[in-house]
């Protein structure tokens, strides 16, 4: 696979974030997180993503550090626990992340009402609008489908397709991300959108999918697409942009 | 023309450029001078707040029963008219504002952890949300949303964070009290501190800080309380 387009996609969400979307994602509760499950969860978010060259931020490496720390010591049995400074004795391992999860998600949630504020509030008009807002904000590639959501219908595609028969691994064509950013673009040509899983349907090994995935992470950058999601963790729409 | 005072509060309210609180008012009232007629501006010259308060409490209530295109709205510490919801379109068109820019998802959680929690260091945002906010600092600066107040004692005497007035502004909140979740945090905050405080007194025996603590203030953790000496 070419690097003659080095895919820059900020992963601004962090950590903290990503095990969010997770504990949301398997269903589990918040209070009493199966570390393992999501341990493994986490731990393969971070590779897909190192796979795709995307920016990982030294804090998800830390986290699974975390992780794996927590992990191990749930496995050891109750007495054999060494007790950290920071801790009493019998405290559960998993407590201070619990504890981190949770006063995020506070602050998440108000994150979330305040934006819906924001939304009402830009509908009203004072006598002077004076305050036009300043420039449109910078650092938000992706505004309606989280890059974890994008990933995880990423794993599907691969998922699916090896496990047809005509799947190769060895790389007999080059692809390039440019040369996928046209065939994305003349795909879109005469329609208005298409369904994520559709982009993928004439890949025929893994370098092809990669690519085809950093093209269509480089279009949304571009601003030439947008990607929508109905339902939480529902199928992904790719939008082409007036 | 008698004039009324709920009229001239009408007339500041319909040319202001910003929110007037009622004392903001009552000032104009206790110097506005009329050459022209001197009788009537010392008339309202002593006018309280109180009456004024009543005055646009009474606005407010004309506007909604009368059904007007616009409303009396509470913001950021004053009262200010503007157009209600349903006729955004049009005004869109006539202000000839594009889509609104949105602040992004960080930068609305960035500027809730400031909001809740004011004044706060960069360092103490960057540890709840996880990773950091040195980028969104700088885009909530730059929008006048968030402002810096002050330097934290501790060592290195970080920068200390603060909302502004414009903060209020933008979100249409009559303050602080008005942002979600004010109430549960301050309820978990004093818990803490009560909790902190405790086991401060009673360091044998550290309270267990639960994740979720109880939203009484005054009574949360699990330190056994002194006993009382009679």
């Amino acid at each position: 696979m070419e690097n003659d387009y080095k895919v820059k996609l900020e992963v601004f969400e962090g950590p903290l974030d990503l095990l969010l979307y997770l504990i949301k994602k398997e269903e589990v509760d918040i209070y009493d997180i199966p570390i393992e499950r999501i341990t493994n969860q986490y731990m393969e978010y971070l590779t897909l993503m190192q796979m795709l060259n995307l920016e990982v931020a030294g804090e998800f490496l830390v986290m699974a550090a975390t992780l794996m720390y927590i992990k191990s010591r749930m496995l050891l049995p109750v007495d054999q626990q060494v007790a950290d400074s920071e801790e009493e004795d019998g405290a559960d391992p998993r407590w201070e992340l619990i504890r981190q999860l949770v006063e995020y998600k506070k602050f998440k949630d108000a994150a979330l009402q305040l934006g819906r504020r924001e939304e009402e509030q830009a509908k009203v008009f004072p006598r002077r609008a004076g305050e036009l807002d300043v420039p449109a904000d910078a650092e938000a590639p992706l505004a309606e489908v989280s890059i974890f959501d994008l990933i995880n219908a990423f794993k599907e595609v691969l998922k699916k397709a090896s496990a047809r028969d005509d799947f190769r691994e060895i790389i007999e064509e080059r692809f390039t991300v440019s040369d996928k950013i046209e065939e994305i673009l003349y795909t879109l040509r005469d329609r208005a959108d298409l369904i994520f899983q559709e982009l993928f349907a004439q890949a025929t090994s893994r370098a092809e999918i990669v690519v085809t995935f950093l093209a269509l992470l480089e279009l949304i950058r571009l601003k030439r697409l947008k990607v929508r999601q109905e339902t939480a963790f529902g199928e992904i729409r790719v939008i082409k942009v007036a | 023309m008698t004039l009324e005072l709920k009229k001239i509060v009408e007339a500041l309210l319909f040319s202001a450029e910003r929110p007037l609180a009622p004392k903001d008012i009552r000032a104009i009232f206790a110097e506005a001078t009329d050459e022209e007629n001197p009788g009537v501006a010392e008339s309202f010259r002593n006018v309280r707040e109180a009456q004024i308060a009543a005055a646009l409490e009474e606005l407010k209530v004309e506007y909604d029963t009368q059904q007007r295109s616009f409303e009396l709205a509470e913001i950021a510490g004053g009262w200010r008219l503007v157009t209600r919801a349903v006729y955004a379109p049009w005004l869109q068109k006539l202000l000839d504002e594009a889509r609104p820019h949105r602040l992004s998802q960080p930068s609305l959680e960035t500027l809730s952890i400031i909001a809740l929690r004011q004044p706060i260091s960069r360092a103490d945002i960057a540890s709840i949300r996880g990773v950091e906010v040195d980028g969104v600092i700088k885009t909530l600066l730059e929008r006048d949303l968030i402002t810096i107040t002050g330097r934290s004692d501790v060592p290195g005497k970080p920068l200390l964070y603060g909302t502004t007035q414009r903060f209020l502004e933008h979100f249409g909140l009559a303050s602080l009290e008005d942002m979600p979740k004010a109430q549960e945090l301050r309820l978990q905050a004093a818990a803490l501190k009560t909790a902190e405080a405790k086991a401060e007194q009673s360091p044998a025996r550290e309270g267990e800080a639960p994740a979720e603590p109880s939203a009484v203030p005054g009574s949360a953790g699990a330190s056994p309380s002194q006993p009382q000496s009679p």
